[in-house]
């Protein structure tokens, strides 16, 4: 197999994770990409939704996205999102109360956002 | 105890309760400081990623966004002006203040008639006052500003950028904030964000104006050999408003260490000023007890005096 390749998940306000991957997979609007090692450059648009990393030593990370891109290069991924969350990170009572709020909340262009947001991260708790 | 005496006692008693809540805010300012330079600094990876991104899409897209073009007849500038919400932070919001309204001389020396979009409640108050229009204005987070401010801001500059009708749109978008150079130091600065000349120029100017800290790390080349998801356009319309609210967050960020640091220099110089009038009311006072002792022994003096001449 070929070597790891180095992973940044960035959010706005902060760094979320890095580290060495084998694999990362996230969601765009044309399907779900796989990232290899040796993948070709690319810059993705991503679908609000949930990141997968697997790690070298095994174990995967999952992570909430909103507003996300990926830059694929040789040797690195950079993600870098509005906000981003590891599994770990989510508060599944809170997730859940948000979700709530985003559907009681008033009709407009935030609403839809704000559900796509809060179902995703808990997409990522449950999995 | 003479009258003279409780009046400076009481002095002394006013001024310290006024030192021990100088002093608490002092702390508090100076412990918040370290804590919003965290956060301006925790921004960098994402700002560099962001830039990444940005260089790419515009190396291999026709740029055709709205952003990026000079309107050729240019009416309205926005200025988005940062202040605090509260005061006591010393020279802090009068100096944006001040640096807004030498921007908006200069815009309309150019013809421009300038539109002002206004954070915190001070800068609100000194155009309300002065009955100046206020486009919109934003209070409430200036002490501890969050991405979602930030968005909300950019979002709306956008609106009124994008999708006004020409005379009623502005034409270009600067923001007047306060940089923190150190915790001595913060000086009031003008970014243009709108237009951006030519994208690959926005990463420069970006960092040459100083909102990241100066540091310049893109300097990454570029490989012609991107796949790009959708395609390069769309994402780097995606981008272009990223890093509007990107640049908005900085400098919201950068202005709420630097109110801070000012409150806690403000506070700092309060609390030294009771020092010393708390030491001058002592004196003072001293000297009252001590003209009262006199007083009452040359009366005792006296009255032994006018005794003894009497027998």
């Amino acid at each position: 197999m070929a070597d790891p390749f180095e992973v940044q998940l960035v959010a706005t306000d902060r760094e979320v994770w890095t580290g060495q991957a084998t694999l990362v997979s996230f969601e765009t609007h044309d399907g779900e990409v796989g990232v290899m090692p040796g993948h070709s450059p690319m810059l993705a648009m991503l679908k609000d939704g949930p990141i997968l990393i697997r790690q070298p030593e095994g174990g995967d990370l999952h992570a909430a996205v909103h507003t996300g891109f990926a830059v694929v290069d040789a040797g690195k991924v950079i993600i870098l999102a509005e906000s981003a969350e590891l599994a770990d990170e989510i508060n599944v009572k809170q997730a859940e109360d948000l979700l709530a709020e985003a559907q009681a909340s008033d009709e407009g262009p935030g609403k839809i956002a704000a559900i796509a947001r809060a179902e995703s991260r808990l997409k990522v708790v449950k999995r | 105890m003479g009258a003279q005496q409780r009046i400076f006692r009481q002095r002394i008693r006013d001024t310290q309760s006024t030192k021990k809540i100088t002093r608490a805010m002092e702390l508090i300012a100076s412990s918040r400081i370290v804590k919003a330079q965290a956060a301006v600094k925790a921004t960098e990876p994402y700002a560099l990623a962001l830039r990444e991104a940005l260089t790419l899409a515009a190396s291999n897209a026709k740029v055709t966004h709205p952003l990026v073009n000079e309107v050729e007849n240019p009416q309205r500038a926005a200025i988005v002006l940062i202040t605090a919400d509260r005061g006591l932070a010393g020279a802090y919001s009068s100096n944006a203040i001040k640096e807004a309204e030498r921007l908006a001389k200069r815009l309309r020396d150019r013809g421009l008639t300038p539109v002002n979009y206004i954070v915190g409640r001070k800068g609100v108050s000194f155009y309300k006052f002065r009955e100046r229009p206020i486009e919109t204005s934003w209070v409430g987070f200036s002490d501890n500003p969050k991405y979602d401010d930030a968005k909300k801001i950019a979002a709306r500059l956008l609106h009124d950028f994008v999708e006004l009708p020409e005379g009623e749109r502005v034409d270009e978008i600067h923001i007047v904030y306060t940089h923190f150079v150190n915790r001595v130091v913060q000086e009031a600065r003008v970014i243009r964000v709108v237009p951006l000349e030519v994208v690959d120029e926005v990463v420069d100017t970006s960092s040459g104006e100083g909102i990241h800290g100066g540091e310049n790390k893109g300097g990454k080349p570029v490989w012609p050999l991107y796949d790009f998801e959708p395609d390069a356009e769309t994402t780097l319309d995606a981008l272009l408003p990223r890093l509007i609210e990107h640049l908005m967050h900085v400098a919201l960020l950068e202005s709420a260490a630097s109110e801070h640091a000012a409150r806690q220099r403000a506070m700092k110089s309060a609390t030294d000023n009771a020092e010393d009038l708390i030491k001058r009311y002592t004196r003072q006072a001293n000297q009252a007890r001590q003209a009262e002792i006199t007083q009452e022994i040359s009366e005792i003096v006296g009255g032994a005096d006018a005794l003894s001449s009497a027998n």
